[in-house]
């Protein structure tokens, strides 16, 4: 090839490098403005309550659509709650599943019952959500809520947060079927950061005697503690945005109650039940808010989870 | 000495008995909800389901036009998404070795990869249904591709990285130009992993119900239309489950068996796909 051509098709090709890392980098951009975006136009479709309320819409407890009185109490205390629930229950669980696919399981079993536990959070959330109301809800409403009322609801303190009408749906049954929807994130989580120990770390703890569950609790566990960490708040995460499932079950009741087994609601699931049947500009703007700090509080419990996650990945890149 | 042994021994054998407890635990929920699935869903499962549209309470009517529906919102938006995850996630895995834009792009990538998908309904809702002013299929499509985005450039920035340096090299050496060794090369060698990730994040997606009930909303009768409120299977779910008629939650277990099954056979498939790709190297 003569020296003028081989000089074009050179050029061509800078030219078409630089075009091609701009577009990849545009696109990469892409996903900040993505989020300046959604931040930005939360901010200003909830600007009608902010202006009306201020910061009193955190903790009042109104939610009055006739009246335009609005409070996100109600919500954000369900949201918590439920959430709360969720992990408590998951937390030992996950842990429990994790050990047993990284240390119990024969080998041939790992993989289909590690595929099996992912495929549990692969169900769609509606789904959930009406096996929920359809088939646990009743079963908790007719064999597991009294049973709480009689034994948990007499007791002293914390009996009053375990009593009330045995209806199904409530704070409770909605917990619970979250719990079952992060386990599976949770417990994947902790089996990846499991897995990052090293072979050597646990069979020198073998060797001078341990059983597996001191290797675990003694050695595992601490190596991996900003992981699992991460793991749960990750689930946290998802457990905080959760829609559909808690729909269906958690009753959609702006009440505030102390007992748990009565309906309350969410944030996610006072957006699903109210946004379409929503009137007047405060209304709308009162539910976009809630969006506002469900997006909120999210974005800053998955930062966090992000943030512990890397530290743990930065520390198994040094120890070798 | 021999007490303490023993006490070592038996906390071990009630952990492991625990762990063990936790994973049948966790295998009950999956077995339980799969079988009330086909119990309830199975015997509405009928032809008639996939022909006709979805009925006024009390007549008889099956869910085509939310299965058409569901399918158009769901081909748009990996329509919309692939190819802008692709890109970002080459970025990420190619170019950002300098710079702030891939840590801080990669950050907020993961943030979006778990945020809750209400706020992208609402988002969309926001910027594009006040706009025009109606529920239409189009942002329906809209919402459910901001989904697929960070699925993709997760699984596209993991899988590039798998592939060997050496590779990128070797092409490097023959005089390749860059946008070349990427189109042809490392996309190439990586592409069984990223087909994996586009199909989990239409998994994803045929099963989001939240970000579709501000967006598309829901349609009585066909419509072909994308610019109109479009029907679509988890919205249809969830108006029906959620009502009193007795005919309505039968079909709405009949959409919620077909979306599971489809859901989880994609899955699988992903899994097997990839299994096969790695496998072979």
């Amino acid at each position: 090839m003569p020296t003028f051509l081989r000089e074009a098709s050179l050029k061509r090709h800078t030219i078409l490098d630089l075009l091609f890392r701009n577009l990849t980098r545009v696109s990469a951009f892409g996903v900040l403005v993505l989020l300046a975006a959604i931040i930005g136009s939360l901010i200003i479709g909830s600007m009608p309550t902010i202006r009306a309320f201020g910061f009193g819409f955190l903790v009042s407890p109104d939610w009055d659509p006739v009246g335009e009185r609005f409070g996100a109490l109600i919500p954000i205390i369900g949201t918590l709650v439920t959430s709360a629930i969720a992990l408590t229950i998951a937390i030992p669980v996950s842990f429990g599943i994790a050990l047993f696919l990284t240390e119990l399981s024969p080998r041939l079993l790992r993989r289909p019952l590690g595929i099996a536990i992912e495929l549990l959070a692969g169900i769609p959330s509606i789904i959930y959500g009406m096996w929920g109301l359809f088939v646990f809800a009743p079963l908790f409403a007719d064999h597991i809520e009294p049973w709480i009322n009689d034994h948990i609801g007499t007791m002293p303190y914390i009996g009053p947060f375990f009593s009330g009408p045995p209806m199904g749906i409530g704070m409770l049954t909605a917990g619970i079927i979250l719990a079952i929807m992060v386990i599976p994130f949770i417990a994947s989580v902790m089996r990846d950061v499991f897995e990052v120990v090293p072979t050597l770390l646990k069979e020198s703890a073998y060797g001078l005697g341990a059983t597996t569950w001191e290797v675990m609790w003694k050695v595992v566990l601490p190596y991996t503690r900003i992981g699992v960490v991460g793991g749960i708040m990750l689930g946290l995460g998802r457990a905080l945005g959760e829609t559909m499932a808690i729909t269906f079950v958690i009753g959609n009741s702006h009440e505030l109650s102390k007992s748990l087994l009565m309906p309350g609601n969410s944030i996610a699931s006072a957006l699903a039940n109210e946004f379409t049947e929503a009137y007047g500009d405060l209304y709308t703007s009162a539910l976009i808010e809630l969006g506002l700090i469900l997006f909120f509080i999210t974005f800053v419990v998955l930062s966090l989870a992000r943030y512990m996650l890397f530290k743990l990945g930065k520390r198994e890149g040094q120890v070798t | 000495m021999l007490n303490l042994y023993t006490r070592r021994r038996i906390v071990n054998a009630v952990g492991l008995a625990i762990s063990m407890l936790a994973m049948a635990f966790g295998l009950f929920w999956l077995c339980w909800i799969l079988w009330a699935l086909l119990e309830h869903g199975l015997p509405a499962l009928t032809p008639v389901v996939f022909a006709q549209m979805t009925p006024p309470p009390g007549s008889s009517g099956g869910l085509l036009n939310a299965i058409a529906g569901s399918l158009a919102m769901t081909l748009v938006g990996t329509l919309i998404g692939t190819p802008i995850g692709i890109l970002a996630g080459t970025y990420l895995a190619e170019f950002g070795q300098r710079g702030w834009l891939a840590p801080v792009t990669r950050f907020i990538n993961d943030v979006l990869l778990s945020a809750p998908s209400i706020v992208i309904g609402l988002f969309v809702y926001e910027i594009y249904v006040i706009r025009v002013k109606h529920f239409s299929g189009w942002a329906g499509a809209l919402a459910l591709s901001i989904i697929v985005i960070p699925i993709v450039i997760r699984t596209t920035e993991n899988m590039l990285r798998l592939v060997p340096t050496t590779l990128r090299e070797a092409a490097a050496a023959l005089g390749a130009p860059q946008w070349k060794i990427i189109n042809f090369i490392t996309l190439r060698a990586a592409r069984a992993g990223i087909i994996t990730g586009v199909m989990l994040a239409i998994a994803r997606i045929s099963g989001e119900t939240a970000p579709l009930l501000f967006t598309a909303l829901n349609n009585q009768f066909w419509s072909s239309d994308m610019d109109q409120p479009m029907a679509n299977l988890p919205v249809v779910i969830f108006q029906f489950a959620m009502s009193p008629y007795e005919d309505w939650q039968k079909l709405a277990w009949a959409g919620a068996l077909l979306i599971t099954l489809s859901v989880l056979t994609l899955n699988i498939l992903a899994r097997v796909l990839f299994r096969q790709k790695s496998a072979s190297h």
